[in-house]
């Protein structure tokens, strides 16, 4: 018995398992945790991740809501407010439009409204990105609006072992986060614990060290990073590649390190470039290691424009690892 | 009361249900085989609801559809090449591309979109309409919703805005029973979405969302009232969708059975509606297949042009952002 404990108990899971397993244990250790969101209960969610949930906790703490994101959002909100654990689903983050008052004016700022006398513990999942020809209302990645609001956490996990931790980290935590999800991750693998672990909001995570270039990244952004890495090793450029994973509250000590060492850096994300994070971690940068840098803080992020459908039009829209290469290359002068 | 259909008309909407049941079945299997990409939610069991409405309307009528909108333009008369041309991405479609399935839309025919945004159609539905009395004209707006889509608060702030103002506009609630895999009975407590009509202050009336005469009729009586300045109705339609809530067999969801499906296929309103064409010596079953043949002509001539359209250059990406 004791041999068997010794052993670590992980295998490969995917991201959409990953989420499934965080949420069952979610459940399984808060009483006063449930599930609330449209087809989460009967179907599983479209996206597959309850699946199996309202078999094994009932529908009281699992269930489905009509088409009202505004009520499904409101609903967390008291539930938080008076004792409850909400998860609340709202199935593409592009449909936080419909519930962005509950969010903005009532999730995120009645704690501090009241005195601090109100807690609102709840997990907010959604699912972002585009890849997948969905078009301009079911691809957008709308996190800066999300990150502008005091009072809110905002998390974005870039693999399974991630979603797990960040799901579970963010369920115990008594303020609201939002954890944005990826739909062209659901499929990746990697390697999960089977135990109920949390990966701390706020701490970023170094995937790749390097010597001479920090890439600041997040979300599936992550992976086209690395592949980028490889390719800037041909170059002569040792990339680090930062995941914040959390981007509310941000790991400026993490990026700011690795900056003062590389002295060059390069934000990346999939959201619309104008007014997305890479302007706020670019200047966190420069306002606090200016002297460090040889080169201006580059930026890889969309266009200004919303998300195409037709194919073409969406791959030479969505940032990957030749722009993050190609900017790099400018930023290097080579 | 608006007239029963005359024989023309009767011909007319056969045809609009006919058109629209060949394209979505073509569509179905071009998506099956991974020649539409993306999402295709499509309408084939609704068909009476649209050909029954828009025989009523012109192009300066505005409708305002959902994400199940091909079978509403195509009643409104879209055509095949471009609209194909759009669920494939490239140039020549409505939308050049860059709208897909969830964003067909015409400006020209009256059609202001499918919507990825469930219950998105009835404000702006409401703006059109107020548009429609702004010009003095005797246009009018009709917005399509379905049964879930009336549990968004959206929709119930239409609803009374379009009330309060008598606007010149009809709410259609296509009402199959679900919204994705959710039945009605797990996401309202009323049956009869109509029924809340009068707490909007409109008039509420449930129709056979199979029988295409049926909704002709009531949506006529509605238009009328729109047009006469009485303000809105609440049309609900009882109907089924025959494919999955995505594509054909969608994601195998065991969310509704088969022996409810087979009942509501038994009331097929493309099926009801011939049968009593041939009762009536409008159309024999004859006439109906030559009518079935030449649409299923237009529907492979249309796939071919969308085939031949250029994909859109990415030189295009940022045009039509801004005016
Ligand atoms: C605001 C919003 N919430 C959720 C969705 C996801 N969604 C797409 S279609 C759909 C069901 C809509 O049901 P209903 O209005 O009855 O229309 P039907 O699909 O039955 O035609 C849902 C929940 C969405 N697209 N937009
Ligand atoms: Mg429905």
């Amino acid at each position: 018995m004791a041999e068997a404990e010794a052993v670590p108990a992980v295998r490969e899971l995917t991201y959409v398992r990953a989420i499934n397993e965080a949420v069952r244990l979610v459940l399984a250790e808060q009483s006063t945790a449930f599930v609330a969101g449209e087809d989460v209960a009967g179907a599983g969610s479209v996206f597959g991740y309850y699946a199996g949930l309202l078999e094994e906790f009932g529908p009281e703490r699992v269930f489905d809501t009509p088409i009202s994101e505004e009520g499904i959002v409101g609903l967390g909100v008291g539930a938080a407010a008076t004792g409850l654990r909400p998860v609340i689903d709202i199935m593409f983050m592009d449909f936080m439009g419909e519930c962005m008052d509950e969010i903005t004016n009532q999730m995120a700022k009645m704690r501090y409204m009241f005195g601090g006398a109100a807690t609102l513990p709840i997990t907010l999942l959604t699912m972002s990105g585009a890849g997948m020809n969905m078009a301009a209302q079911h691809s957008q990645s709308l996190e800066a609006w999300l990150c502008h609001l005091p009072g809110l956490k905002v998390v974005m996990p870039a693999t399974p072992y991630d979603a797990k931790g960040l799901i579970i980290a963010a369920a115990r935590d008594d303020n609201p986060v939002i954890v944005a999800l990826n739909k062209m991750s659901l499929r990746f693998k990697g390697e999960v614990p089977e135990a109920a672990y949390e990966v701390p909001i706020g701490a970023a995570n170094i995937v790749r060290r390097g010597e001479n270039f920090t890439i600041v990244t997040y979300s599936r952004m992550v992976h086209e990073a690395l592949q980028a890495a490889q390719e800037l090793a041909e170059l002569g450029v040792d990339a680090e590649i930062i995941d914040l994973r959390s981007l509310q509250p941000l790991d400026s000590e993490t990026v700011l390190a690795s900056v003062r060492k590389t002295h060059r850096a390069m934000v990346v994300h999939e959201a619309v470039r104008f007014g997305g994070l890479g302007g706020e971690i670019a200047a966190q940068i420069q306002e606090h290691a200016f002297d460090d840098l040889d080169a201006p803080v580059g930026r890889v992020g969309a266009p200004f424009s919303p998300v195409p459908f037709s194919p073409q039009l969406e791959k030479s829209y969505v940032p990957n690892a030749a722009k993050i290469v190609a900017e790099a290359r400018r930023l290097l002068g080579a | 009361m608006t007239a029963q259909p005359d024989d023309a008309t009767l011909l007319d909407i056969h045809e609009r249900m006919t058109r629209i049941r060949i394209f979505e079945t073509e569509a179905g299997k071009l998506m099956e085989d991974g020649k539409i990409p993306g999402a295709l939610h499509l309408y084939v069991g609704q068909e009476a609801v649209a050909a029954g409405v828009m025989a009523h309307l012109s192009n300066a009528d505005w409708i305002t559809s959902t994400h199940r909108g091909h079978g509403h333009l195509i009643a409104k008369g879209g055509e095949f090449g471009r609209m194909f041309a759009e669920l494939f991405g490239r140039s020549d479609g409505y939308c050049k591309g860059k709208g897909g399935s969830m964003h067909i839309s015409n400006m020209e025919l009256g059609m202001l979109g499918a919507n990825g945004i469930v219950g998105a159609g009835p404000p702006i539905a409401v703006g059109a309409a107020f548009s429609c009395r702004f010009k003095q004209t005797r246009n009018v707006a009709v917005t399509f919703f379905g049964d879930g889509a009336s549990n968004e608060g959206s929709f119930h702030e239409a609803a009374n805005m379009a009330a309060l103002y008598k606007l010149p506009i009809v709410f259609v609630c296509e009402n199959n029973g679900y919204g994705e895999y959710t039945p009605q009975a797990n996401h309202q407590a009323v049956v009869d979405v109509a029924d809340r009509a009068p707490g909007y202050g409109m008039p509420g009336a449930v129709v056979d969302g199979m029988d295409a005469v049926a909704v002709y009729e009531a949506a006529g009586v509605a238009l009328e009232r729109a047009r006469d300045g009485a303000g809105p109705t609440l049309l609900e339609c009882k109907t089924y969708r025959f494919f999955d809530h995505v594509g054909v067999r969608g994601m195998g969801l065991s969310y509704r059975t088969d022996e409810e499906l087979a009942e509501w296929q038994q009331r097929d309103p493309i099926v009801l509606f011939e049968q009593r064409l041939a009762e009536l010596g409008v159309l024999d079953p004859g006439a109906a297949l030559a009518v079935r043949d030449a649409v299923a002509a237009q529907v492979q001539a249309g796939i071919e042009f969308a085939e031949a359209s250029p994909m859109p250059d990415p030189a295009v990406l940022l045009d039509d952002v801004y005016a």
